[in-house]
């Protein structure tokens, strides 16, 4: 276990402010049980979820380690990773003097379920269950708004019944959803997020129902892997495009676990794309990297991995240092150590911002 | 100057089984294939997983796409956290084996004293028949 | 000064403009010809190019009717008479590759390879061409590489970057095969057969949204075609990403590079790191190059790539990704502008080199 072993890092901080912006509880489906109807707590225990992918149980592509999570994160004591929270906080929060985590619960949660009905009245029993079972018992946890997505207008229901209650600290998505994320139908989310003055949260992952490359499925897992980032790309071009941020210009969005590395890139295609098709697209005022400046954050794992480290740094300022916030994916197999997985070269200022001061200013956590 | 510390038993480490020892302030893990020993630093060298919680496994090569060459199980362990596959009897990581290694340490097994309670020393002792010692230079 | 073309370049990404079905139809074989004048197939024009959109032609290119330049002598005249460049690659995009029926698909490729032949390579020495393949099924894509061959004004074989299945797959490895046995890079350039939405999240509202899903559509590719291990089977196989956008590429292979490095064993055969693959076997073209007008930023951009050797000089003729003539960025060091101009292209292009008759 890294609680025995690990050495400390030289140059490390133990004085560090840290925000981590993405750890996923297990949740349970009994720790959801009191929140759900008998009708519905009946109906899962028959149909089950069914996510828009072939198997019941499991994943379209099989994992590289069991649920996708590190082999020394079972906790001692029985049941899955990232389920027991007192292990949780020995091996992660405590650990590393985690001062907030943002929780990104993945399952059950039913978003993106075939039966959109099923995802309504799992969403609200998942966000009763973080905050009975987390949040409730460690302040250094904040819930995410799980939304059934699928369905803007009880999203956006789910999302007013939770403003105002400052254990939430961002609506949730997941990245692969039905349509592009910008379009209309997704909007009442939007709005509703940025009434209660939530970002939003979109997390790599989910089954859109669609292939997921625009020539079909892949064959492995490790496609998939890379597909979040294309999918990632996609999502963003769709949000500029439709319009959603002149709509809202409070609207902010942070894309976690989908990689930066792309986004430069992403930004200069569209502004370039954007000065020929114009005519297109009246709706937009601004270049579409303005838009990216503006309305988007990004988390820091998978961090790259380049070549040449001062790529990676290059990249980094031409998001913007303030846009960056660190995340450790607690309790998955790529999961970044706080104390190693930024690059060694930042300056103090910078490592302030990106480990905790970003994140705080986003989601006012003072 | 490597010292020698003693780190186990042989009927500690049975083969196919591993064990996490320190020696000289260092976390090391030490394995038995099919009665050779072998050590590694615990800190996998690509972002400081603690090799000693990965799972043994064979080592697949191909040299036709579609075909899978499987060899050499359980001689090969991975890292917990992001999966780097890393041979035991030589440190090397497959992905990158020239630049990237976890860190190897000399083993051999001598004969020693029974085992007694409490952090074994690497001092002097008593050598009786019965029981070997896995001793590790660190 | 907007930077120049290159004087003897090789253009490698220039597109004849094919006006309707009736160009087609001296080439069909007389039951297709027939089929197509009684069934009334006037038009396989792609949504990829909406005819009329300013990314399809610049104003100043199209003809009378309003439609790109359709003849020989209209496309040369920019590409060799303006332009200076020393030979042309044709990628005929005319949407013959998006039928649905094999047979069909098979007798519109042979037509339309015949017409860039007759029409085109015949009418100036100095254009070469590649050769558009019904995917629809691999032997009739083997057959027309086969039979185009012959001709060795034929330099590359062309696909669409988006298709019903990602292009690793091993069913079409005859099809790279062939290629490999002929000296013919595969050509993946920007558009889609149409068999899926052009994203994983469905059919995008905006054509803008159509045409930046391209980027994606590319990355898809390379990750199929490396962990599928066509690169792995065909050694001496090149692949060129034409009309990509090209700045995607570092970001794509540091994470594709990442995980590969703790997931290898799903694909064993890929022994070494994706940047290295791609370094060796992939080349891009330059236009569009998505980057700011900033040379700094260019220059930047080019450095990420980490080599010299991946770029291919090309105007995209006729659709408008720069105003002028600068068809290379500012940017570009002069040295780097006349190696994309001549040498990676012959180092890519084998069959330049041949005699073309």
């Amino acid at each position: 276990m890294n609680i025995e072993v690990r050495a400390r890092d030289h140059g490390q901080n133990t004085r560090l402010d840290i925000v981590d912006c993405d750890f996923h509880p297990k949740l349970t489906i009994e720790q959801m049980r009191p929140f759900l109807s008998n009708q519905w707590w009946n109906y899962i225990q028959t149909y089950g979820n069914r996510s828009r992918h072939g198997y019941s149980k499991g994943y379209a592509y099989p994992k590289m380690t069991p649920q996708a999570a590190r082999r020394d994160a079972w906790p001692p004591g029985g049941g899955l990773p990232a389920s027991d929270l007192d292990f949780v906080k020995q091996q992660h929060l405590d650990f590393y003097g985690i001062s907030a985590a943002i929780m990104n619960p993945l399952s059950p949660t039913g978003q993106g379920d075939m039966n959109v009905e099923l995802s309504v009245a799992m969403a609200t029993a998942a966000n009763e269950a973080q905050l009975a079972n987390w949040t409730g018992r460690d302040p250094r946890l904040k819930s995410s708004v799980v939304v059934p997505y699928e369905d803007g207008v009880a999203s956006a229901a789910e999302v007013r019944k939770r403003a105002g209650n400052k254990d939430f600290a961002q609506v949730f998505m997941l990245s692969r959803t039905g349509e592009a994320a910008g379009r209309k139908r997704y909007w009442p989310i939007y709005e509703a997020a940025v009434e209660a003055g939530l970002p939003v949260g979109i997390h790599a992952f989910g089954y859109s129902g669609w292939p997921m490359t625009s020539s079909g499925y892949p064959s492995f897992y490790i496609e998939e892997m890379t597909e979040h980032a294309t999918s990632a790309q996609v999502m963003v071009t769709s949000m500029i495009m439709e319009g959603i941020f002149e709509r809202l210009p409070e609207l902010k969005v942070v894309l976690i676990e989908c990689g930066f590395g792309w986004l430069p890139a992403l930004g200069w295609r569209l502004d370039k794309q954007w000065k020929r098709l114009k005519d297109e697209v009246p709706h937009l005022k601004m270049a579409p990297s303005e838009y990216i400046k503006k309305h988007f954050w990004v988390t820091t794992q998978p961090m790259e991995e380049t070549e040449n480290p001062d790529h990676l740094i290059e990249v980094m300022n031409w998001i913007g240092m303030d846009r960056i916030m660190f995340s450790s994916d607690y309790p998955h197999w790529d999961f970044d150590d706080p104390f190693v997985s930024l690059p060694p070269t930042l300056t103090d200022e910078q490592r302030r911002k990106i480990y905790s001061g970003n994140a705080r200013a986003l989601y006012r956590l003072d | 100057m490597p010292k020698k510390h003693v780190v186990a038993t042989v009927a500690d480490i049975p083969p196919g089984g591993r064990k996490l020892v320190t020696a000289d302030g260092r976390a090391i893990v030490v394995f038995n294939l099919a009665g050779e020993f072998f050590a590694l630093s615990n800190r996998c060298p690509h972002r400081g997983g603690s090799l000693c919680d990965g799972n043994l496994t064979g080592l697949v090569l191909s040299d036709d796409p579609g075909h899978y060459n499987y060899i050499r199980r359980g001689e090969i362990i991975r890292c917990p956290w992001h999966s780097w596959e890393f041979d035991i009897r030589t440190g090397k990581s497959w992905c990158d084996p020239d630049k990237v290694k976890a860190r190897r340490f000399g083993v051999s097994v001598e004969k020693g004293a029974k085992l007694v309670e409490g952090p074994y020393v690497a001092e002097t002792f008593r050598v009786s028949v019965e029981n070997d010692y896995v001793v590790v230079e660190a | 000064m907007t930077n120049m073309t290159e004087h003897g370049a090789i253009d490698c990404d220039v597109h004849p403009g094919v006006p309707d079905v009736a160009a087609l139809l001296p080439h069909l074989e007389t039951f297709w010809r027939d089929q197509a004048v009684d069934r009334g197939l006037n038009s396989l024009d792609s949504n990829a190019y909406p005819l009329k959109s300013p990314l399809t032609s610049r104003p100043e290119w199209r003809g009378k009717n309003g439609l790109p330049a359709a003849s020989a002598k209209e496309v040369g005249g920019q590409v060799f008479g303006r332009w200076q460049a020393g030979f042309a690659i044709l990628n005929c995009l005319y949407g013959v590759q998006l039928l649905f029926s094999e047979d069909m698909a098979a007798a519109f490729c042979r037509a339309l390879n015949d017409y860039i032949a007759r029409e085109w390579l015949d009418r100036d020495p100095r254009m070469r061409a590649s050769i558009v393949i019904p995917m629809q099924n691999t032997e009739y894509a083997v057959d027309e590489i086969e039979r185009c061959a012959k001709d060795k004004r034929f330099v590359q074989v062309l696909v669409l970057a988006m298709q019903e299945v990602p292009l690793g797959r091993r069913h079409f490895w005859k099809i790279y095969a062939a290629c490999e046995r002929h000296g013919l890079p595969l050509g993946i350039h920007a558009g889609s057969s149409y068999r899926n939405p052009v994203t994983a999240l469905g059919w995008p509202t905006w054509y803008i949204e159509d045409y930046a899903a391209q980027a994606p559509g590319f990355q898809s590719q390379v990750a199929s075609l490396i962990t599928e291990g066509v690169l792995a089977k065909h050694p001496g196989l090149k692949v060129v990403l034409i009309e990509s956008g090209v700045t995607w590429l570092p970001g794509f292979l540091w994470r594709f590079g990442k995980f590969w490095r703790g997931l290898r064993t799903e694909v064993p055969w890929v022994d070494r790191a994706p940047w290295e693959i791609v370094r060796d076997h992939f080349r891009l073209t330059i236009q569009p190059f998505d980057a700011p007008d900033d040379p700094h930023a260019v220059e930047r951009a080019i450095e990420h790539l980490r080599s010299d050797d991946i770029l291919l000089y090309a105007s995209d003729y006729p659709h408008w990704q720069f105003d002028g003539d600068a068809v290379v960025p500012a940017g570009f060091s002069p040295a780097l502008r006349k190696k994309i101009a001549i040498d990676n292209p012959l180092a890519t292009y084998v069959r330049l080199k041949e005699d073309a008759r």
